[in-house]
């Protein structure tokens, strides 16, 4: 009978939630949009940077330079320049991000002081694209130099081999992988369930089944188990999108990484109950949820500001944001291939958390009004 | 008489206000119990404290037999309509109603008898959302399913607010065939209209029970007489019954005023040779039965001193 009484109750918050078209549509397009995006558009990779050339030298360094320079997929010759007024101007136009000036006598002042100048000028009104599109110029003339200096014996050079280990090809998407599914999972978990509950309480039928002999653990396991299924699938399809279409690699034991994701919903679900419990109605348990669980969640667990750069007084609140514990085992296990013997601390706090949420949860969600 | 509720000295506090201030009644089996009073006076809290669904402050019911502090024994007998009570809208009349049915530990065939005439009407919709029912209709349902699951005391708070004039009478026409089967029916009302349905009738305001009674009971030992006085230009007449000496008080009551004074008093010939020498046209005065509403305004004036 009690168990009756119990799929009885299942049976209609499954209802609630595949009757509810648009919000599923939200939940499991949401995830795709934001990996597509984060994997096709927003990249830190530059290709086919439009450059401006003021060649002052006209000989052979100043012309061989500059096809190096143009032959690399990364640069686009967009105009030659003929005077230094030019280069503001071209600027301005929007379309140039980078000017390269060869100062006169190039070649001579090479080969007789052994020192030419290169000014490499770029658009600095976005710093990151800057940053790359010098570091990239300088790579080539660093290139150029050495092959000058082929045969000739050469001061003491030390030279950098820079790897970058884990994400050889800096992939955006790498990194946002791991951020997107917390995101979701808190969304889904925490706040569509605060928001459930809180529901029941704003139309009075909490109040109706209040009276009936469900338990209210009985109650609490029927809305948890709903979104728990829902946010593991959203998990699992999100998963599936990053390795199949961005090949995102799975370097640890899927079965571990899977494991830490059912912690994660489950911590994430009981502060969800833990929220409705306090929530008077649907608009304050999203709000709460928003202020108290998105919002912390994006700025403070590492999703996309890093926390060692962090002023510490934001580093120690770090520590009590689920999601920072979560984000970084997933890229450990994902990106690094790590197990067990690595992640086992970050799943100690998680799980603490989930009992401290869980007990929190139960003490004030009775089957009574105050 | 076999007591179905009995209700003792409740008292509960919000803060610092008094929601309920020492209440006590008793129900009889089969009895159709109304409790009349305006919003805020501690309708909603009485019928939550005895469903167990909130905790009395101090004070003791019996439920069918059972204290409040024997909540599951309670809870299974008794049948509870919140007031701001609105099903679930994105499930069908049908699965709202096997809905309760599972969760109370029944089915709907088993206990369909109970709630037949009601359902009867509801069957053609049975496969509409619960959300595009009119209001009269979701009001049935919700009976319906305060019902399945056959219970011996039967609380419905405010069930008939925000519901037209036409499904107001039909629903208190079922609670008057329900209680005919033996239910106990206590219901809570603000429209002192619904009072003359009940058998009896408790006039509650600020958390305490003014008087107890059937509604003719209480309508006849009104000690005052009413008279209704109506003219084309009320607002003017307002002012000028003020002039009346000997009125105990004057209210507005739809399209009249009512005014009360002591039956050796009052005289419509007075009161209408008044009102022509003030210049009213159209005027309409004449003597009425006290209703259970002039009955509350005087019950609250005389509590107030």
């Amino acid at each position: 009978m009690n168990r009756r009484r119990f799929f009885g109750f299942l049976q209609k918050e499954f209802r609630h939630i595949f009757r509810d078209r648009r919000t599923m549509l939200i939940l499991f397009g949401m995830p795709i949009v934001q990996i597509l995006l984060f994997g096709f558009a927003i990249t830190n990779e530059i290709k086919n940077v439009n450059v401006a050339v003021l060649d002052m030298a006209h000989d052979d360094v100043s012309r061989d330079i500059t096809n190096r320079i143009l032959s690399s997929e990364y640069f686009h010759l967009y105009q030659n320049l003929q005077s230094e007024k030019e280069i503001e101007t071209a600027f301005k136009s929007g379309k140039v991000k980078e000017v390269i000036v060869f100062e006169n006598n190039l070649a001579k002042n090479i080969y007789s002081k052994n020192i030419g100048n290169i000014q490499i000028i770029s658009d600095a009104t976005d710093p990151n694209t800057a940053n790359t599109i010098v570091a990239y110029t300088r790579a080539i003339l660093l290139n150029y130099q050495q092959e000058l200096n082929k045969g000739t014996k050469p001061p003491a050079i030390i030279q950098t081999e820079v790897r970058m280990w884990f994400n050889e090809e800096l992939k955006g998407v790498y990194l946002f992988v791991p951020g997107v599914m917390t995101i979701i999972m808190m969304l889904v978990s925490a706040m569509m369930t605060s928001i459930s509950l809180a529901r029941e309480k704003e139309t009075g039928t909490l109040e109706a089944l209040m009276v009936s002999p469900l338990k209210s653990w009985q109650v609490i396991l029927g809305k948890v188990i709903p979104y728990l299924v829902l946010s593991f699938s959203i998990t699992l399809v999100t998963l599936g999108l990053s390795m199949f279409v961005f090949h995102v690699p799975i370097r640890g034991n899927i079965f571990l990484l899977l494991g830490e994701v059912l912690l994660f919903v489950i911590t994430a679900l009981s502060f969800g109950i833990l929220i409705s419990s306090i929530a008077p109605n649907q608009m304050a348990a999203m709000l709460i949820s928003m202020m108290g669980l998105m919002l912390p969640t994006i700025i403070l667990s590492g999703y996309i500001f890093p926390i060692d750069n962090m002023p510490v007084p934001l580093q120690v609140i770090s520590n009590i944001i689920p999601a920072r514990w979560f984000i970084s085992m997933l890229r450990d296990i994902m990106l690094k291939g790590a197990g067990w013997s690595v992640v086992w601390k970050d799943t100690c706090v998680l799980a603490f958390m989930a009992v401290v949420f869980l007990f929190l949860a139960s003490r004030r969600f009775k089957m009574k009004l105050r | 008489m076999n007591e179905r509720v009995i209700a003792t000295n409740i008292t509960k506090s919000f803060r610092s206000t008094k929601a309920l201030d020492a209440v006590s009644f008793s129900v009889n089996e089969g009895e159709l119990f109304g409790f009349i009073g305006p919003d805020g006076a501690g309708k909603s809290t009485l019928f939550r404290i005895l469903t167990t669904v909130m905790n009395a402050d101090s004070g003791d019911a019996l439920v069918d037999g059972f204290h409040l502090k024997d909540e599951i024994a309670i809870r299974s007998r008794v049948g509870y309509m919140p007031g701001k009570f609105s099903l679930y809208p994105d499930l069908s009349v049908q699965e709202n109603l096997e809905f309760f049915a599972k969760v109370f530990g029944t089915t709907v065939n088993e206990n369909y008898s109970i709630i037949k005439e009601i359902y009867v009407q509801l069957e053609p919709f049975k496969d509409r959302r619960a959300g595009k029912l009119s209001g009269g209709m979701k009001q049935k349902l919700a009976l319906c399913c305060a019902l399945i699951h056959k219970p011996r005391v039967l609380f419905l708070d405010e069930p008939t607010t925000g519901v037209d004039p036409v499904s107001r009478r039909e629903f208190w026409e079922m609670l008057g065939r329900l209680k005919q089967s033996g239910l106990t029916i206590l219901v809570s009302t603000p429209y002192m209209d619904e009072a003359s349905r009940c058998d009896r009738v408790a006039l509650i305001q600020k958390g305490k029970i003014l008087d107890i009674d059937p509604p003719g009971v209480i309508t006849k030992k009104f000690p005052l007489h009413v008279i209704a006085v109506k003219s084309d230009n009320m607002q003017k007449l307002r002012k000028d019954i003020l002039k009346v000496e000997y009125a105990e008080s004057v209210y507005g009551f739809g399209e009249y005023l009512h005014i009360t004074m002591k039956k050796e008093n009052s005289s419509t010939e007075k009161i209408e040779s008044l009102l022509k020498q003030q210049g009213h046209q159209h005027t309409e005065v004449k003597l009425i039965e006290a209703g259970i509403e002039d009955c509350f305004m005087h019950l609250m004036e005389h509590n107030k001193n």
